[in-house]
């Protein structure tokens, strides 16, 4: 993975202007623009139903905004297909985990490796030579990932067998194992117990500091975000309502309104 | 009292009594079990990639098929007609993906069905129109496949084994171990069961749906057209061939929609109980047996293995 000196700091590398999506009558976003810089950690907050999934949504080409612009790397595209966002370096985890049911632990994260392997099937078929020593490197990536989450002990476990926090640790471990550039982690708490919540932080700071993957959080704990965040993006109805540091966010009188729900 | 022995003792008697009349019933049961199991096989692959139960699957039978003998009457050589007929369920499965697979992405999984229907529609018109709707002939010998029968001596009888069947035996079973390694081996076999897995999970990591849909679709007409052409050598092509697609059903129920051991067991397991059936309970139930033992077979099965074949046991969540 990059190593946080190979690129300065505060470079833009997403930038997200006046973007609107609707589904039939509901406007799920509404002119939003915003940016995230190499190697911070930009939250996403507002309400339920605020837009911002839809938000993650639109950066990886699951839906298409109706009209607004997202440069990613420099590259400005009308659309993006998921898998064009995904070879560009962009990973994600959702908000109610998505992962291979029938899979291992280590199978899922391995999946994560889908983009990197380049050998055609008559070499993987024969299962020797270049097949192999490339078999070998992904696997040994995958290691170090599984490492990094302490989840070395539930590798072989099919994961629809996991407790939900492990769960979400395999989700983040699949998205690590993209060696992504930037990083979606929409809900990466939703659903923790302290202790859990303390692990997955920790992991996020961690993943950020060692590797300067940057990284869009989604997430209601205003603890977590006050913590971890460098900028906050604060969502209501579809429309952004307040953009800057955790402090500044926090004391901005449409957000105390909008998370106190004064009538509009 | 005699109905009840005619149904349970009788049969079995029978079998005891002519070994030689048991073994020709269970070969032409596996020949029609292996040739279930292909078509099966192309559900299952379509279904695991996009949730689609291809109703069109019959029809594609019968339209490879119809391509072949078609392109070989226009006086196309047999084996540049099989490349070309290959190329041509290529390209269908390539407009299949843009046309309509594409286009519906995110729809409900009733419209996907109804629009396979339309598909089915579509390949019937569009064989009358170019080849016309006149039975034709499988072109069974341009293509060097045998004729004629081997027979031999069995427990004081005779077992006679069309060499067409044993060659259709032989042809599907490889294709059948082929699929089934490629789907299950492959980068591409791991890229299908993570999408089947999960759609959305598989477009994050960056699968590309729309690969693995044309892989599929592609994969289903070369089965196709195999099975075309060995289910039209032993009788012609016409589009009552599409009738074949009908015994998938219970196959499918069967072995379950999604898994590719469930295809091959389940579709030797109708074929040959579908034979046997016929001839040791036929004559007693009437001759009108054929078009739903294959479901009664699969429904009793039900009754005991609810899950089907491999499925995982079902835990109801209370
Ligand atoms: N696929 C969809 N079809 C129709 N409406 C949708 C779709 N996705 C989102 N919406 C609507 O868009 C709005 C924003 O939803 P979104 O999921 O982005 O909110 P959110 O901020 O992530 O909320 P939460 O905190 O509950 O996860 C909601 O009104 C939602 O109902
Ligand atoms: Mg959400």
């Amino acid at each position: 993975m990059r190593a946080p000196s190979e690129t300065a700091a505060g470079e833009t590398l997403l930038a997200v202007e006046a973007v609107s999506l609707s589904f039939g009558g509901v406007k799920a976003l509404t002119d939003v623009s915003f940016d995230i810089r190499r190697g911070e950690i930009r939250a996403i907050i507002g309400p339920n139903g605020a837009g911002k999934t839809s938000m993650l949504n639109v950066v990886n080409g699951f839906y298409h905004p109706n009209t607004g612009r997202i440069t990613f790397k420099g590259t400005t595209r009308p659309k993006m297909r998921p898998h064009e966002a995904a070879r560009g370096g962009i990973a994600r985890t959702f908000q109610n985990v998505a992962l291979f049911r029938g899979m291992t632990a280590l199978d899922n994260i391995m999946a994560g490796r889908t983009l990197k392997m380049h050998r055609g099937f008559f070499w993987q078929l024969l299962r020797h030579g270049p097949a192999m020593a490339e078999e070998v490197e992904h696997r040994r990536k995958v290691e170090d990932i599984i490492d990094f989450l302490e989840i070395a002990h539930i590798r072989k476990v099919p994961v629809g067998r996991l407790p939900y926090g492990l769960q979400k640790r395999v989700e983040l471990g699949r998205a690590l194992a993209m060696e992504p550039e930037l990083l979606l982690l929409d809900e990466p708490m939703a659903g923790m117990n302290l202790e859990e919540k303390e692990d997955m932080s920790r992991f996020i700071v961690d993943l950020n500091d060692q590797f300067g993957t940057s990284i869009a959080l989604i997430e209601h704990d205003m603890g977590v975000v006050m913590d971890l965040s460098d900028r906050v993006v604060v969502l209501e109805y579809g429309h952004k309502i307040a953009d800057g540091t955790p402090d500044e966010v926090k004391g901005d009188q449409k957000v105390i309104d909008a998370y106190l729900g004064v009538a509009h | 009292m005699n109905l009840l022995y005619a149904i349970f003792i009788d049969p079995f008697v029978q079998m005891g009594g002519a070994p030689d009349l048991l073994v020709q019933t269970l070969w032409e049961g596996l020949v029609a079990g292996v040739l279930y199991a292909l078509i099966a096989l192309g559900f299952v692959l379509i279904f695991k990639a996009s949730g689609v139960f291809n109703f069109a699957q019959g029809i594609m039978v019968v339209f490879a098929a119809l391509t072949l003998v078609g392109l070989h009457e226009k006086g196309v050589p047999a084996f540049l007609a099989l490349a070309m007929t290959i190329a041509v369920m290529y390209g269908l499965a390539f407009a299949v993906e843009r046309l309509m697979l594409r286009p519906l992405v995110n729809q409900p999984d009733i419209i996907l069905f109804m629009a396979t229907f339309g598909l089915t529609y579509f390949l019937i018109g569009l064989g009358e129109l170019v080849f016309g709707g006149n039975p034709k002939v499988m072109i069974a010998d341009a293509l060097f496949l045998p004729k004629g029968a081997i027979e031999f001596k069995f427990a004081g009888g005779f077992v006679s084994l069309q060499k067409i069947d044993i060659a259709a035996a032989v042809i599907a079973s490889i294709m059948v171990v082929a699929l089934a390694t490629f789907f299950q081996v492959t980068r591409i076999g791991r890229a299908l069961r993570a999408v089947a897995d999960s759609h959305k999970a598989a477009l994050s990591v960056g699968i590309s749906l729309e690969q693995i849909w044309v892989i599929v679709w592609f994969a289903a007409g070369v089965v196709a057209l195999t099975t075309g052409i060995m289910w039209g050598a032993r009788s012609e092509v016409s589009f009552s061939l599409q009738i074949v697609s009908l015994k998938a059903l219970p196959v499918l129920i069967l072995g379950g929609f999604t898994s590719i051991p469930g295809a091959i067991v389940g579709g030797l397991i109708i074929g040959i109980g579908e034979k046997i059936g016929e001839f040791y309970w036929g004559p007693l139930l009437g001759s009108g047996i054929e078009s739903w033992l294959a479901y009664f077979i699969a429904l009793v099965f039900l009754l005991f293995r609810p899950q089907g074949l491999f499925g995982e046991k079902i835990i109801e969540r209370i």
